[in-house]
């Protein structure tokens, strides 16, 4: 299978063996190769190498987390999907604010018909980060900035998010966009750990005092809440479970 | 998201073809966890395009959108040292007792370590032909390469090959 001079027909004698000659090409090629030995030898190798490709350990079923990561996926979505929540997405925000506020009422209520006993927090949280990442639109106000961050939130909350910039920690600040969550408008500050980001979901808290950091996983997702501030504070990511519990403590050790 | 019921589900369209996915991400990356990232990612955008899919031919639909997400991937990784080096140890068989079949694995990893260090163009069309028993034209649709070109890709993958199996066989 090696010299300068090739053979012509060599090609043909491997779209042989993958099964990609018609009959007739291929009654044609048996017959050049009768006598000529560079296809001869070239034919024998691709039946060696085909040979020993079959070998199983050469492949590699998905791993469970994937199978899982799939399912998740392909749940059957609750009826709130289908409020388009790309409707409350940033272009709009910017381009009509008042619209937007519409909508994210609109939004709002369709939430509140859809989830009227007390709704799955973790659910939504995990659905808020997940959604953001496959409409590939993870930050309205994109900047490493905490002082452009921060005021980009004026005027479209009741509340001010605090934005603290954790890059000196490996958490760097990326941005933040807006969101709606059971009806109300939160902010959510984007940070990234290596290549994973980092939602962190706020909105005023509705009891009173501060509250410690509880973890729940779901989905190869994990969530961390907290109140802080007199603010909800929702972590959400799939970096593994110890760096997002880091991330939270320096987040809420940061003044 | 979902469409009708009459329409198959995402999971039941992809979930045949998990494994080609993240056999071709693993040979492409050569690194598990990134393989596993890859096709994660890949999971995502092909629920995104979902919409927008006709049905025909699940197989290549999905091995393309992961073979562009592996190669996002790599592009990104470029430029860091040692990223381009093969993983060999995510190319042997993790279940293999090394004590039981020394002789038969090296072979084996040997066979693995020679795809592995395959350009990468040669390495793909060699991959979805020979795993995934893909057409010319299927793989052209893929990789967006023109039959002709890969043709000569799969006959060079499998040269140099053959080459490296018999120079062993000479060793040994």
């Amino acid at each position: 299978m090696n010299g300068v001079a090739e053979c012509p027909m060599l090609l043909l004698v491997q779209a042989d063996i993958d099964g990609e000659l018609d009959a007739g090409r291929a009654a044609d090629l048996l017959q050049h190769r009768a006598d000529c030995p560079e296809c001869q030898a070239a034919y024998a190798d691709l039946l060696m190498l085909r040979d020993r490709l079959r070998e199983p350990a050469l492949r590699e079923a998905a791993p469970e987390s994937l199978r899982q990561f799939l399912r998740a996926q392909s749940a059957p979505q609750p009826p709130v999907r289908h409020t388009e929540p790309r409707v409350i997405r940033p272009a709009r925000w910017r381009a009509n604010a008042g619209l937007a506020a519409g909508l994210a009422l609109a939004a709002g209520l369709a939430l509140a018909v859809y989830r009227p006993t007390g709704p799955d927090m973790v659910a939504l949280v995990i659905d808020d980060h997940v959604r953001a990442l496959q409409a590939g639109h993870l930050e309205d106000v994109v900047s490493t900035d905490r002082h452009t961050v921060k005021p980009w939130f004026e005027g479209k909350l009741d509340f001010a998010p605090p934005v603290k910039d954790l890059a000196d920690r490996q958490y760097p600040l990326t941005g933040g966009r807006l969101d709606v969550m059971n009806g109300r408008p939160i902010a959510v500050l984007v940070y990234r750990r290596g290549t994973h980001p980092i939602n962190l979901l706020v909105w005023p808290a509705a009891e009173q005092g501060d509250a410690d950091a509880v973890t729940e996983n779901r989905n190869g997702f994990t969530t961390i809440r907290w109140r802080q501030h007199g603010l909800t504070l929702w972590a959400v990511s799939d970096v593994e479970q110890a760096q997002l519990e880091e991330f939270v403590r320096l987040w809420r050790a940061t003044p | 998201m979902s469409g009708p019921s009459s329409q198959p589900s995402f999971e039941a369209v992809v979930l045949p073809y998990l494994d080609a996915g993240y056999n071709l991400a693993r040979w492409l990356v050569r690194d598990r966890g990134d393989a596993e990232d890859v096709v994660q990612e890949a999971l995502v955008r092909a629920l995104t395009y979902f919409p927008s899919f006709r049905g025909t031919n699940p197989r290549g639909w999905f091995l393309q959108i992961v073979r562009n997400a592996a190669y996002a991937s790599m592009s990104l990784s470029r430029g860091i040292p040692g990223a381009e080096l093969p993983d060999e140890d995510a190319l042997a068989d993790p279940a293999d007792d090394p004590e039981a079949a020394l002789i038969r694995r090296r072979g084996r990893t040997d066979l693995a370590r020679h795809i592995a260090r395959l350009e990468v163009e040669l390495r793909e069309t060699l991959i979805l032909r020979e795993f995934e028993d893909l057409s010319y034209k299927e793989i052209a649709q893929i990789t967006g390469a023109p039959i002709g070109t890969v043709m000569s890709r799969l006959w060079r993958a499998r040269r140099m090959l053959a080459l490296a199996i018999r120079r062993e066989e000479q060793d040994a």
